[in-house]
């Protein structure tokens, strides 16, 4: 009886100690080594001070922890933070009252926040049209161009000199096809990196409005000269077996690893894995682009995610994100995210720590995804911030496809895409009025 | 000389069927009346801003000439399922029916499947023919065949239909079995003793005698196909290439669940809900007259 009371008591004391701490809740879409590295984050956070517990909790890739995450919050039970990938983030930016902008959450926790600490291109993404940041920007990637230098080497191509426009990757892809290869180059992500990321790359737009930022009556326009000619090129490459066409998604990267296809354009997050899993020496370099466009190349486009925290919660919540974004923001954590993830750094302050500690030496190529970031941005190429996106992915998906099967030509696949695209753009703007 | 227990209380009947009206209600009629009226209004993700927009989500619809297209589609693949599924399932329960040695462990292994969650049985059929490291993909490129289902249309069907059926099977089969155990042995014997070969047994005595199973399975095996499968779609061609595999039911997971657009993924399972109602009356009035009970 006696140690059923002091057990009690033990158990109510420690119940009372948990209760002083606020728990923070974070859903995230972050697995395998990823969720190691979320889980420590939150660890030395909520060792650095006693107030606050941050609990993160993995909810499923990322279009299912933001359903997970819309479904609670029509529940009444949302999570104090969200991570959100890009392509959400305008359902997000221009729910009402669902969210509470950063910039808020940190002037009413007290934390000093400062928006011009972080890399242009990656803030400009998150921020609204009043210069208000809205949601946290966590982890980023974009687009880059991979090739595989043993196939080069078996091909009599110089293994050293990456090639920097479409002209010479598809010389280089014809020299390839001649020495046996069967997928001289093959692309992920068709949709964001050919066609979002292509559009910033040459400084045109992907959307009417500054491609979708200035409001929410922005319509497509990736249908110009420039982009059928890049489709027109691809679908002219598919059809001398040049590009072979390996899915929607990242599905594509999986050809790159095992070998069978020489170049590859897929995610700087990528860069990871497929160290750990080829069999072949490779080079991480810019997108290729084309010459005789002005104003090219310009900037490429962030994918990944970023943190918005959810409104209606207690005011001392609030102060316990806060301080953990302050916590995020310090440059020696962004630079240790960087080098342990491959993500960009997320502030200018991470990336020279990061150069000066001579990373970007001992591993070349680490440093392509940034350089192609850290330039200024136009209002061409600050992002692309479009509702219904998602749909608007699938749409660009199936209409390409059609160019590969050869049953359309370029133009009339974007064209139709943009129709389609449209359609739903104008059902999310009558939807978010 | 017909016998009927009458029950003098009005209510027992109610009684015992409670437990059963509260679950059809709670998880069929409550949830298909929530479609109804997402079906006839606009709003955006978190629900905040709802409004009332009539038929405008059907008018989109009927609009959106990839939807008219996509009932071809769907029609297609539930008459390949079902058909597939119910005559494969027919011949394995026949032979199991027949054998004698090993009958326990052959009709386990058949079962198994059943076990398998669709999106599960997706992801393995998506690996095996995977262009680029499938184990059925590199047989075929052996034997001269290039399998490409992310731009074959044909493959891509041929891929989530084998998916769907291979899942099915096993529950098909088991309705089956249980059905050919279920005919009287002395009508089979007495057959034989005329001198009907097993196909003639078959034929005449055996499939006859089965068909308020099939008829059952019929039924079950197009609303499987209709509403069950948008998983294995999700996890092998997405829909894809181009819209050739983009089912009705997989459009209502994917406009709902990932698009966030609850009108029009509702107003999708509504028109869905009319099509499967439509044909479980049709196979009821018509199809069911040719069932021997």
């Amino acid at each position: 009886m006696k140690l059923k009371i002091a057990a009690l008591a033990l158990f109510s004391a420690l119940s009372l100690s948990a209760q002083a701490q606020t728990e923070i809740q974070w859903w995230h879409s972050m697995d395998g080594a990823l969720n190691d590295w979320v889980n420590d984050l939150a660890k030395q956070f909520n060792g650095s001070q006693s107030a606050y517990k941050v609990v993160p909790t993995y909810k499923g890739e990322y279009d299912q922890s933001m359903a997970a995450g819309i479904a609670a919050y029509r529940a009444g039970n949302a999570p104090d933070i969200l991570q959100v990938f890009e392509v959400g983030t305008a359902t997000m930016m221009y729910s009402k009252g669902a969210i509470k902008p950063v910039a808020e959450v940190m002037k009413d926790g007290g934390a000093k926040f400062d928006p011009k600490i972080f890399i242009p291109a990656v803030a400009g993404y998150y921020t609204a049209p009043n210069g208000q940041m809205m949601s946290f920007p966590f982890n980023s990637s974009t687009t880059v161009f991979y090739y595989n230098k043993d196939a080069f080497k078996a091909a009599g191509v110089d293994p050293e000199k990456a090639p920097t426009t479409w002209p010479e990757v598809v010389s280089i892809a014809a020299k390839l096809k001649a020495s046996g290869n069967k997928c001289p180059f093959t692309t992920s992500w068709m949709t964001w990196a050919q066609l979002e990321s292509f559009s910033t790359w040459h400084n045109v737009t992907y959307a009417s409005k500054n491609n979708g930022f200035g409001g929410l009556d922005a319509r497509l326009e990736f249908n110009s000269p420039l982009h059928v000619r890049h489709f027109e090129n691809l679908g002219n490459m598919s059809k001398q077996g040049l590009f072979v066409y390996r899915g929607r998604a990242s599905k594509a990267v999986n050809s790159f690893t095992t070998g069978e296809c020489a170049m590859f354009v897929g995610s700087s997050g990528s860069y990871a894995s497929i160290k750990r899993d080829s069999k072949f020496a490779f080079a991480e370099s810019t997108l290729p682009y084309y010459p005789d466009v002005p104003g090219a190349p310009q900037n490429t486009i962030i994918g990944g995610a970023s943190l918005w925290v959810m409104s209606g919660k207690p005011a001392d919540h609030y102060k316990g994100i806060a301080a953990f974004f302050s916590f995020l923001s310090d440059p020696k954590v962004q630079a240790a995210n960087h080098q342990r993830t491959g993500y960009l750094p997320i502030t200018m302050a991470a990336y020279e720590m990061t150069e000066k500690s001579g990373f970007y030496k001992q591993n070349p190529g680490a440093d392509v995804a940034v350089n192609q970031m850290i330039k200024k941005t136009t209002d061409k190429s600050r992002g692309v911030r479009l509702g219904n996106m998602v749909q608007i992915r699938a749409i660009l998906d199936e209409e390409t496809e059609q160019i590969w099967i050869g049953k359309k030509t370029a133009k009339e696949a974007l064209d139709d895409a943009v129709k389609r695209g449209n359609e739903q753009l104008a059902k999310f703007q009558a939807a978010n009025k | 000389m017909e016998k009927r227990v009458l029950f003098r209380a009005t209510w027992l009947p109610y009684l015992l069927l409670a437990p059963q009206l509260v679950i059809v209600g709670v998880f069929f009629f409550w949830p298909a009346g929530q479609a109804l009226i997402q079906s006839l209004q606009q709003q955006d993700a978190f629900g905040n801003s709802v409004t009332w927009v009539g038929l405008e989500n059907f008018q989109a619809l009927w609009n959106d000439a990839s939807y008219v297209e996509s009932f071809k589609t769907t029609m297609l693949f539930a008459v390949l399922v079902t058909s597939l599924g119910l005559s494969i399932a027919l011949v394995l329960a026949v032979f199991a029916d027949r054998i004698v040695k090993g009958a326990a462990f052959y009709k386990t292994v058949l079962i198994l499947p059943y076990a398998v969650a669709p999106v599960v049985s997706g992801i393995l059929w998506a690996f095996m023919f995977s262009s680029s490291i499938g184990v059925v993909t590199y047989g075929l490129r052996q034997i001269g065949f290039e399998w490409n289902h992310l731009l074959n249309g044909q493959h891509a069907m041929a891929l989530i239909v084998m998916a769907a059926v291979w899942k099915q099977i096993s529950y098909n089969f088991l309705f089956f079995l249980a059905g050919l155990q279920s005919i009287p042995k002395s009508l089979i014997e007495a057959a034989a003793i005329d001198g009907a070969r097993p196909w003639r047994r078959f034929w005449t005595i055996q499939f006859p005698l089965l068909s308020p199973t099939a008829f059952f399975l019929l039924v079950v095996n197009m609303v499987y196909a209709f509403f069950d499968t948008f998983a294995i779609v999700d996890a092998t061609t997405k829909g894809g290439p181009g819209k050739e595999t983009s089912i009705l039911v997989y459009r209502v997971y994917f406009d709902g669940f990932k698009g966030m657009d609850f009108g029009g993924s509702a107003a999708q399972s509504v028109v869905l809900m009319a099509i499967v109602i439509g044909l479980t009356v049709i196979q009821f009035r018509y199809v069911e007259k040719k069932v021997q009970y």
